[in-house]
């Protein structure tokens, strides 16, 4: 199958430029020149064209909670927000800490993924914190990653040993930072918002003491570690400060921690309910900050899908999380691109490119070579973010009715057209 | 006038002119109380039903004891004993109390924000009889009735509240309504109790039960709540006595005709000693007549919104 793909200005996000050409695929790869006349043209005439997006945080819930999302819907809702790629976190049921869960997750999705899925194995036995996980095993069987994202890695030597066991494996501890001794029984932000709503606070510290202990961590050992969904002004400058001194850390964000505060909870709006809970304008400012001046390496979107009745009930006793994948990189363009803080081939750097990177994936570039997963967007006309309209099961989102720019047209998975279907 | 919402949710979603229509109607509530027949009609017909997650004693009573006197059919409900400890969501139970001809549902809930998310989701009216750590307002409505009694007016009030801050719902419902009615607040408690951002409300925080108590018009104790005690915040009960008690000596830097009040149950000996619980200044036991008088006229305002 050869394809054509002509009209579009294409995002390069490695020499970081954009230009008017063609992106020639046969067989699913990008290629220099086709080897005979395009069975397929595609017209990308006004349209951006980007190298498929890579989320490296996400929650597809299958096995086991199949009620709130699987492979099927969870990717389905990737392909429509643009993502080929993405990376499930183990915290399924049961928890992805074997081989056989890993197959479980890599043949579901190969039959009948919309996208790509990149299992994420668990750190320890049953995201128990106690002892490793078969991280060996797991990486033969195909994981790209290992996190005990949901907790904490409770013990810094069990930290330390992860960080050097995977490292041999050729992956990457991806730390959920969140001390649990300042952080249990808390709903929101610490704050005056916490304080008028009469809801239990989430210090901002409970977040950067383990982002200081996961960056020594790394830097006594010598090796990578990347830390997850980082909200807060001080854990960008705990990592700035460590990268600066040559630690091997990188980090992400999440679109909410730019684009929301502490005051979306008022009203017990649960939708705005998250781990690490929204924080002040003063973070998020330090947060574009740190997108800006490359401390923060990566958007990743935590998508988070929930049951309605595991949301629509008490602050207190919701679930964290909301769905991110039909909204992330129209959020990134609107928030970051237009005002001037990322330009377009950056943010889909931190989309694309970064996450493959972290994750070991040759993806994330439109170089003859790579696969052809491919998203095509509009970047000039607003549209109204309708969660109704989400492929995802679940419609715990604080976006719905936000105007947007940035609407995912077509996207393209080892050059076949996955979405719109 | 009448109040502009179906439900009375908090302080926070109060006027200070709705704040003293409360106030003044629950004035002649008071007289009714007083009299030798205590029946009236203002609630002749309606249903009041209360929905209790948490234990009371005296918010439940007054509120029952209330809609009695104004002719209400009245129910009540409690965790224990019904479908809730079948697992039954909160929004399913109150649909089904509000399919039931409830004109009124007065609720406690340990869940912050409880009678915010049912409010809108049911047609009977929602009174919040407390809701977690956030409010309390039927409480603040009457401890700012029985101020106004003793003090004539509440603008300028130095009004002092000492304890647990962290957890009070009672706390802040009389912060927002004080500083809404014009008076002012100062706050003490030990140093682990205290909110974070306490100091960007408009509340004074003091750094000791006796800078808050000087020269105070009113001194009002909180409860210790034990039962909402996830850490240890203090070292021990004798200690927190020690320290953050209001005792004689420290109730003696108030105003000489300042008042003395505690939402209830006291831990004696804890927060005040018996002695200040029981002396000339202490006006706890009118807060609770009050109270019955503040949410008859709570019960009448809403009702009479719900005719039109």
């Amino acid at each position: 199958m050869k394809i054509k793909l002509s009209g579009g200005r294409v995002v390069d996000p490695v020499g970081l430029k954009e230009l008017e050409q063609d992106i020639l695929i046969e067989d699913g790869v990008i290629v220099e020149v086709l080897s005979g006349d395009p069975d397929q043209v595609i017209d990308a005439t006004g349209l951006a064209v980007l190298p498929g997006l890579v989320d490296p945080h996400t929650h597809l819930r299958d096995p086991g909670f199949e009620y709130r999302e699987d492979i099927v819907s969870g990717t389905r809702a990737a392909v429509r927000g643009g993502i080929t790629a993405v990376a499930a976190m183990p915290n399924t049921k049961p928890v992805v800490d074997n081989p056989a869960i890993v197959r479980f997750i890599i043949d579901k999705a190969k039959r009948e993924g919309a996208c790509k899925v990149l299992p994420v194995g668990a750190v320890s036995k049953n995201q128990d914190g106690k002892e490793l996980a078969e991280i060996g095993l797991m990486a033969e069987a195909g994981i790209v990653a290992i996190s005990d994202d949901g907790k904490p890695v409770l013990t810094a030597d069990l930290m330390k040993k992860a960080i050097q066991y995977a490292a041999q494996f050729n992956l990457t501890v991806i730390s959920h930072c969140e001390e649990p001794s300042l952080a249990e029984g808390g709903h929101m932000n610490e704050g005056l918002v916490s304080l008028e709503l009469g809801l239990r606070g989430i210090p901002t510290i409970a977040e950067e003491i383990m982002v200081a202990r996961d960056i020594l961590v790394a830097e006594y050992v010598g090796l990578p570690v990347h830390l997850a969904h980082l909200s807060t002004a001080g854990s960008i400058e705990l990592v700035r400060q460590a990268k600066a001194r040559g630690v091997k850390v990188t980090c992400e964000t999440c679109p909410h921690y730019f684009t929301l505060t502490e005051e979306a909870c008022r009203d017990f709006n649960t939708s705005a309910k998250m781990n690490p809970p929204l924080r002040t304008q003063k973070d998020v400012d330090a947060i574009i900050a740190g997108l800006k001046d490359g401390t923060i390496d990566m958007i990743g979107t935590d998508h988070a899908p929930h049951h309605a009745d595991e949301k629509q009930i008490e602050f207190g006793l919701a679930n964290n999380g909301i769905i991110g994948f039909e909204s992330s990189f129209a959020l990134g363009y609107t928030y970051l691109v237009l005002p001037g803080h990322l330009t377009l081939p950056e943010l889909v750097a931190k989309m694309s490119t970064r996450p493959a990177e972290l994750l070991h994936q040759k993806m994330g570039r439109l170089e003859p070579g790579y696969p052809a997963d491919i998203t095509l967007v509009e970047l000039h006309k607003p549209f109204m973010f309708d969660k109704n309209a989400s492929a995802s099961k679940a419609r715990n989102t604080p976006y719905h009715g936000w105007m947007l720019r940035g609407q995912v047209k077509m996207t393209l998975c080892d050059g076949k057209v996955v979405f719109p279907w | 006038m009448q109040l502009r919402s179906k439900d009375l949710l908090g302080i926070k979603e109060l006027s200070a002119e709705e704040i003293n229509l409360i106030l003044d109607t629950a004035e002649t509530m008071k007289h009714v109380l007083s009299a030798s027949s205590k029946k009236t009609a203002h609630l002749q017909g309606k249903s009041v039903v209360t929905l209790f997650y948490e234990n009371s004693t005296r918010t439940r009573l007054s509120f029952e004891m209330a809609s009695k006197f104004m002719g209400a059919s009245s129910a009540n409900i409690s965790s224990s004993g019904s479908s809730i400890n079948k697992g039954e969501s909160l929004i399913d139970t109150v649909r089904t109390i509000d399919v039931m001809a409830t004109d009124i549902l007065i609720m406690r809930h340990s869940q912050s924000g409880a009678p915010h998310m049912i409010a809108p989701l049911i047609k009977a009216s929602v009174v919040n009889a407390g809701d977690g750590m956030n409010e309390h307002p039927t409480q603040a409505l009457l401890d700012l009735f029985t101020m106004r009694q003793h003090k004539g007016s509440l603008q300028g009030l130095e009004v002092a509240i000492v304890g647990d801050l962290l957890h009070s719902r009672v706390a802040r419902s009389n912060l927002w309504a004080l500083e809404k009615m014009g008076a002012k607040v100062r706050m003490a408690a030990p140093s682990t109790m205290l909110p974070k951002d306490l100091d960007k409300t408009p509340a004074l925080v003091c750094p000791t039960v006796q800078d808050a108590v000087r020269g105070a018009d009113v001194v009002m104790g909180l409860r210790v709540q034990l039962e909402r005690q996830q850490k240890a915040l203090y070292p021990s009960i004798r200690e927190y006595a020690r320290f953050f008690a209001i005792d004689d000596k420290t109730l003696q830097l108030a105003k000489p005709d300042a008042i003395l009040m505690h939402p209830g149950p006291c831990n004696h000996g804890v927060e005040m000693p018996t002695s200040v619980y029981d002396g000339s200044q202490s006006v706890i036991n009118e807060q609770v007549t009050n109270g019955v008088a503040v949410r008859m006229a709570i019960l009448y305002l809403l009702s009479a919104r719900r005719n039109g």
